[in-house]
């Protein structure tokens, strides 16, 4: 078992498939289509979760999706999502207001290997929304900063105006103990931050290829690219952390829809290894 | 602002110059200067003659592409330890966009003339600077593909694009008041 399946300890989920009530608390709106709910659970009992675990959010008489836990998890008295609407459910979330309530599920799933990487470099590569997923791991490495080599937060967004957490990102860059850098696809003049793809920011460096240990969550095209370049400057497939999406129903191993060659994405993942998947990842048919 | 000093140690610093042999560096030295560039600088303007290229050493350089009518479009910019320019490479030797100084650059010039003339003569110097200029255009080229997918846009729009969705396979957007009817029947 590698150390991103080891489930966290008080995440075990007392019935899996009921949904639990949660009231809305705040809605932030981050960009044009992606905003970031702060949900309260109406038993007062902490949420307490593993940094890449997600829930199934149910919106009442809609549906439910699966959706990383974005918030801090040395703060389980909120459960944070910050979701992108895509669709019928995700669009629906969306028209939520404060004091509306949510049935919630999980925790679930496996996380990044924060405790792993312990006396190694962390290389954080992400894109678009998957900063989201990857939140709670900042939080984590920021808290225990010590018992880490070096940090690289590597993100990409699709434009300027695209950049989520930008507040956050630009504080976390002005750390002395931590490398942050952004890039987006296209800009008009007048932005002065890089342009170009996320994976040039890994010539950067900054990290000791040897050393380190990489977390990286985004477009599965940028997954696919963001491991090709890692492994041109020496890091291990083992060494390698993705977390992956696949369609689900029950979120527990029970009905199969997630399945991903021999895995189910919702108990085996989302994070997995990058060399348990290096068979799979460019099988298309997947 | 264009200087002359001593670059050898420069230049032999420059992550371009890694794996290059001593005599062809030597040789660059003859053709090379320091410029620096101030915020907004025009580097260079698209369908100029392609006669200089630059390595940077500090700053960032914008690459832009103006259409008429429309704010200018950056589409790649360069920084610390990359290389400006590569159309002195290839004819009719213009450069393909205009380059811009994102604040101050430091940088050295290249004359890429000069540098084309002694390629001409020496051609396992020519061979040398396609080895080192090769893998550049290759990864900007790799790069402005990702670019060109637009990953992290609209995941419909993304679908259609990369995976051959057919349109009527997505989700369907209502269009009331356009109900065809049937054929042959009377409503
Ligand atoms: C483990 C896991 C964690 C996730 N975490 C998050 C998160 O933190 N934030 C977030 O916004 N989303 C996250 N997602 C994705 C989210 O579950 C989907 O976007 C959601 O299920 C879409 O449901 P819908 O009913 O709104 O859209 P649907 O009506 O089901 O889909 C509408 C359109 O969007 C496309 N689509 C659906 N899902 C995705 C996707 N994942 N990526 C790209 N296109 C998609 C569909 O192909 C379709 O064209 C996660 C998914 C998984 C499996
Ligand atoms: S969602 Fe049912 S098995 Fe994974």
């Amino acid at each position: 078992m590698t150390q991103a399946q080891v489930k966290y300890a008080g995440t075990a989920v007392a019935d899996p498939m009921t949904p639990v009530l949660f009231e809305v608390g705040k809605i932030k709106r981050e960009l044009s289509d992606t905003f970031t709910l702060e949900l309260i659970s109406q038993s007062g009992n902490p949420f307490s979760f593993k940094p890449g675990q997600f829930t199934m959010l149910y919106q009442f008489g809609v549906g439910e999706v699966p959706i990383s836990i974005s918030g801090d998890p040395l703060n389980p008295s909120k459960l944070t999502h910050t979701i992108r609407a895509v669709g019928k459910v995700t669009e629906a979330m969306m028209r939520l207001k404060k004091g509306d309530m949510v049935g919630v599920r999980g925790p679930f799933g496996t996380n990044w290997p924060v405790e792993a990487a312990e006396g190694s470099d962390v290389v954080i590569i992400t894109g678009g929304v998957g900063l989201a997923p990857l939140r709670p791991a900042i939080y984590h490495l920021l808290a225990n900063r010590k018992r880490y080599g070096n940090i690289c937060i590597y993100y990409g967004a699709r434009t300027p105006e695209d950049i989520l957490f930008r507040k956050q990102l630009e504080k976390w860059r002005g750390r002395f103990d931590l490398k942050v850098e952004v890039t987006v696809d296209r800009a008009l003049a007048g932005w002065n931050g890089r342009v170009g793809v996320v994976t040039k920011l890994l010539d950067l460096g900054g990290f000791d290829a040897d050393q380190t240990v990489a977390m990286v969550c985004g477009p599965e095209v940028m997954m696919r690219f963001s491991v090709r370049a890692l492994n041109e400057l020496g890091v291990r497939n083992d060494s390698i952390y993705v977390s992956m999406e696949r369609n689900m129903k029950c979120a527990v191993g029970f009905c199969g829809h997630c399945q991903y060659g021999s895995a189910f994405v919702c108990k085996d993942g989302p994070v997995f290894p990058f060399s348990d998947l290096e068979e799979i990842f460019d099988v298309r048919e997947l | 602002m264009v200087k002359k000093t001593d670059l050898g140690p420069i230049l032999e610093g420059h992550p371009f110059f890694d794996g290059m042999d001593e005599g062809a560096r030597k040789l660059i030295v003859g053709c090379a200067k320091n410029a620096v560039f101030h915020d907004d600088d025009m580097v260079y303007k698209e369908g100029a003659a392609a006669d200089t290229f630059y390595l940077i050493r500090h700053g960032s350089i914008a690459l832009e592409v103006h259409t008429p009518a429309r704010e200018p479009l950056v589409i790649e910019t360069l920084s610390n330890g990359e290389i400006l320019g590569w159309s002195w490479l290839v004819p009719p030797y213009r450069c393909r966009f205009d380059a811009r100084a994102i604040g101050v650059v430091r940088a050295i010039a290249i004359d890429a003339k000069c540098l084309r003339g002694k390629c001409e003569k020496d051609h396992s110097l020519g061979y040398q600077f396609y080895k080192q200029f090769l893998p550049v255009i290759s990864s900007r080229l790799g790069a402005a593909r990702l670019q060109m997918i637009d990953m992290y846009g609209d995941p419909i729009a993304y679908a259609q694009k990369t995976q051959a969705v057919e349109k009527d396979t997505l989700p369907a957007k209502p269009t009331p008041g356009k109900v065809k009817k049937a054929k042959g029947k009377k409503s």
